[in-house]
């Protein structure tokens, strides 16, 4: 069982504050849309909520069957696409998810990976180096490894940018699928988007 | 798919893995710093071939050539992520601990190839004899990791900078200079024929150095990486 809560979360960068305040909490299967006009910090407060970065105060408690996690014990558990996210473009789609992989302690097999990759779409295109996809592939790629660990809390960052009609509906099953197993945090400018999250929050004012 | 509890120092050589097959590929260091080498090497050995230079010139000369070369490559490390924005993801599955051991023994792998390198055609160049083979190697390694070890936190430092050039510069001169003047001064010993008990105090300065850098480091990582 899996739980988030958020208190008085803030961030500042120098003197410029982004946010401050923010406050909520999620179980498991529930869902959260971030909302708010462009710098507001929606990017900022998804990287807060996975440690890869510090907020100025507040704090990020994760709790996994009762206990309380730790930043580092609990980025396992998490599962991120954003724009800011880049995966090696000198390395192929397997060769990223084969690292991805092993450097989380992870030991998968070549087929059960390229099963992943084939699942967002990019079958028989994993030896292809990820320098060659196009925007909506490498952003395919990513949910292949936001995927990797079925993570209990899935974070994404305006989700269907560079997505094709089939790349949406793919990330539409993801979406159900994460909030009958998880956790999900989703943050958009799009107001079709606000019907993934039980609950909402507007940045920004 | 099940986390396993693997070995920090695996996952280091995953890291270690990777940014080989990456440099391989797109030789983003390697061609900067053998580029650096060799035009160095060949303006020094030009313009001083013809002379007799004394052991101190010369032992000088050649941690000049491993340092500026070495300066021109080696801080890429994390650079590279910064500017290719995968830094997010490695900080997303990788601790930092990995993170930096992985740097280290890339920074240390590219030094090496291009000791493997230079150092015989400096010796070939300069028409250098070595007369204590065994002393001029154990400053050349402990000189050279101490150079890898402070590269490597200099390098986490400058890639959230903006005028990384410069600050590299600043912040390596004051760090490094104790280790270039002893690794000199232990060349030197070799290349007049000292016997290694002579060289042993520059040795157990530089393996000093070796450590402490190294430590220090380990200590400071996670809160540069972090912040």
């Amino acid at each position: 069982m899996i739980s988030l809560e958020v208190r008085n979360l803030g961030k500042w960068f120098g003197k410029r504050k982004v946010f401050d305040e923010i406050n909520f909490s999620l179980e498991e299967k529930s869902s959260l849309v971030v909302t708010g006009r462009n710098g507001s910090g929606k990017t900022t407060l998804l990287k807060i909520l996975c440690g890869l970065i510090r907020p100025t105060k507040g704090e990020v408690k994760i709790s996994f069957n009762g206990k309380t996690l730790t930043t580092d014990e609990s980025k396992n558990l998490f599962g991120l696409v954003m724009p800011d996210l880049e995966l090696y473009k000198e390395l192929t789609a397997l060769e990223n998810l084969v690292f991805l992989s092993r450097i989380r302690g992870l030991d998968p097999g070549k087929d059960e990976l390229k099963e992943k990759i084939a699942r967002v779409g990019l079958a028989r295109r994993e030896d292809d180096l990820v320098f060659s996809f196009s925007s909506g592939m490498k952003q395919r790629l990513k949910y292949a490894f936001a995927l990797l660990l079925d993570p209990k809390i899935l974070l994404l960052d305006e989700p269907t940018t560079n997505l094709d009609e089939e790349g949406i509906s793919l990330v539409n099953q993801m979406v159900s699928l994460q909030k009958q197993r998880g956790i999900l945090i989703l943050a958009t400018n799009k107001k079709t988007d606000l019907k993934y999250g039980n609950q909402i929050i507007q940045l920004g004012g | 798919m099940e986390i396993r509890s693997s070995n920090w120092a695996v996952k280091s050589a995953w890291l270690l893995a990777k940014d080989l097959k990456c440099e391989f590929r797109t030789r983003y260091a390697l061609n900067a710093i053998l580029m650096f080498a060799l035009t160095t090497l060949t303006v020094v050995s030009f313009s001083m071939g013809a002379f007799s230079l004394s052991p101190r010139i010369t032992s000088s000369l050649f941690w000049l050539v491993i340092f500026f070369s070495s300066m021109s490559g080696l801080a890429q490390v994390f650079v590279k992520e910064e500017e290719s924005r995968t830094v997010s993801i490695l900080k997303l599955v990788a601790t930092p601990g990995t993170v930096f051991l992985g740097k280290l023994l890339f920074n240390l792998a590219l030094l090496l190839l291009l000791e493997i390198i230079i150092v015989p055609l400096f010796i070939i160049l300069m028409n250098l004899s070595i007369l204590n083979l065994w002393l001029f190697l154990s400053v050349l390694f402990w000189g050279s990791l101490g150079l890898v070890c402070a590269t490597t936190i200099i390098a986490t430092i400058i890639s959230k900078a903006r005028a990384k050039g410069a600050l590299f510069a600043v912040l390596s001169f004051p760090i490094l200079l104790p280790l270039l003047i002893t690794a000199i001064d232990g060349t030197r010993l070799s290349l007049e024929g000292k016997a290694f008990s002579a060289g042993w105090s520059d040795l157990r300065l530089l393996i000093s150095y070796v450590v402490v850098m190294f430590v220090a480091s380990v200590l400071l990582f996670d809160f540069v990486w972090s912040e």
